[in-house]
């Protein structure tokens, strides 16, 4: 197998200071390889936004090893209303990543972000739009092609389709998938959605209180879960459908 | 259809006639503003002095004219010096938080707390009248409410999203308050100018009035105001001129910030 692009063994976090310090992490391992798809579920307050944020370098309190072999891993966020700024057009947007990696060519940004944009299913025009002007849906494109802007091997998804309706839902996952064969992209996918997770990820990882009690393949994971809380998670998703 | 702005179309017909007049005044007056003349000592207003003349001959609209040019000089410059500290001193602690910000509200409290007016008088009352010490004092005076103004909006956009997926794409943290955040409260930065600006225009001629503002030979709105009140009987339309241009002039950017604001769909 290939190095990994993530590497994490035992690590531990905390937020708050002095007495207020609460641990947050206590002790996760895992690996995800290039071209990987790896989902992490549980419910809130389980650790898993905090292991996105270690894994972007967002979370400085820790302990243990955490290796991230990537030039600047990205992020899509879960609100697409919030994550693109709204004073700025999907153009400026699209080319900020690269004025801020120092690429002085406007006709070069404006070509790059135009590829990007067609990349993720949207036309030229849509570069002269505020945010407010698009649907959830398209803003949660626009915000897909700003991470890839700076050529990001890995891209962290946090929620990313979980504020969209199902048919949506589905056309950004179906998008996600091509844009990794396309781009050889690694995705560690933060939610708490088992259905969504099924459908995109190649393994999963299981996360309560600050821990990962169970990791493995999909179907694996899927199919017979071995601890309690996986199971509960499986039968609670299910009892929904 | 949408629906007419009459405070932007009535603010924006106001503003300009009012920043006409003191334009002209700049350039030409009818007569020299202060020269004095024995014959017209108190005359009406006629067709020579379409706004009368007052206690010296001197005619009124010559000095509204330049009055109008000296108190809008002296508002935009205090809203100049109190906006920009009090963006720059609203942006850093907004964005940053922490201790230097508690320090510097408290401190903002503090100047606050005591009326702007007053404490100018303080101020000048040590440094002595005239126009660059009123702009001082009362552009340091401005900057708390700026910068609260600032500040709050601050605190309520560096955690959204679009700010950290700025920082995660490496952009420095000047360049996120100034060029990220900044255009977004434009809005409500508009208003809080053309607040700012009536405060400014009041204050001055307030100062003025009480005599410790600008020197007799560069009078302002406020300065004719106060050189009136001895003869507001003799001679009403040397009050009511300086008076109605000042009224109609804070009424105009009133109009003008109200309007924008609607038209922005700004909540009051």
């Amino acid at each position: 197998m290939a190095e990994p692009i993530v590497r994490i063994q035992g690590l531990k976090s905390w937020y708050g200071k002095g007495r207020e310090r609460k641990q947050v992490l206590r002790g996760v391992t895992l690996d995800l390889a290039p071209g990987e798809v790896l989902g992490v579920v549980g419910e809130s307050g389980s650790g898993k936004s905090t292991l996105a944020k270690c894994v972007l370098g967002m979370v400085t309190d820790i302990e243990g090893t955490l290796h991230v072999d990537s030039q600047r891993p990205q992020m899509v966020f879960q609100d697409p209303y919030g994550s693109l700024n709204p004073a700025k057009t999907v153009g400026w947007i699209l080319e900020e990543p690269l004025r801020a990696i120092g690429v002085r060519d406007r006709a070069q940004r404006r070509r790059r972000a135009a590829e990007l944009l067609s990349m993720v299913g949207l036309e030229e025009e849509h570069l002269g739009r505020r945010p407010a002007q698009l649907s959830g849906g398209q803003r949660q494109r626009v915000a897909i092609a700003a991470a890839l802007m700076q050529g990001s091997k890995l891209i962290v998804l946090d929620e990313p389709v979980s504020a969209l309706d199902v048919t949506l839902q589905a056309q950004i996952l179906r998008l996600l998938a091509q844009l990794k064969e396309q781009l050889g992209l690694s995705y560690l996918f933060i939610s708490h959605d088992l259905t969504v997770v099924y459908q995109l990820c190649d393994r999963v990882a299981v996360m309560t209180g600050g821990e990962i009690v169970e990791q493995g393949d999909v179907d694996e994971i899927y199919d017979r879960p071995k601890h309690p809380y996986t199971k509960k998670l499986l039968e609670a998703s299910l009892a929904l459908d | 259809m949408r629906r007419k702005n009459w405070y932007l179309i009535v603010g924006a017909v106001l503003t300009a006639s009012m920043l006409a007049f003191t334009a002209v005044g700049f350039f030409w007056t009818p007569y020299e503003p202060s020269a004095m003349s024995a014959a017209d000592k108190y005359a009406k207003p006629c067709a020579a002095h379409l706004f009368g003349c007052d206690q010296l001959g001197r005619d009124i609209l010559s000095r509204t004219l330049e009055g109008a040019g000296a108190t809008l000089a002296i508002a935009l410059a205090v809203l100049a010096v109190g906006a920009l500290a009090g963006l720059a001193v609203g942006a850093l602690c907004g964005y940053h938080g922490g201790a230097a910000d508690a320090l510097v509200m408290r401190l903002c409290d503090a100047v606050a707390a005591f009326p702007s007016v007053l404490l100018a008088l303080v101020v000048l009352a040590v440094t002595g009248p005239g126009k660059y010490n009123v702009i001082a004092a009362l552009g340091v005076l401005f900057v708390p409410s700026f910068a609260r103004l600032v500040r709050g909006e601050f605190l309520k956009y560096r955690d959204r999203d679009f700010v950290r997926s700025a920082k995660l794409i490496g952009v420095s943290d000047l360049r996120i308050i100034f060029v990220h955040i900044l255009p977004n409260i434009w809005p409500v930065l508009l208003s809080g100018l053309t607040i700012g600006f009536n405060n400014a225009v009041l204050a001055e001629a307030s100062m003025s009035y009480l005599g410790i503002g600008v020197s007799a030979t560069e009078p302002s709105l406020g300065y004719l105001l106060k050189d009136a009140q001895g003869y507001l009987f003799t001679a009403p339309w040397y009050t009511a001129f300086p008076a109605a241009a000042i009224v109609l002039l804070i009424l105009g950017v009133s109009l003008l910030g109200e309007g924008v604001r609607e038209r922005m769909g700004v909540g009051t």
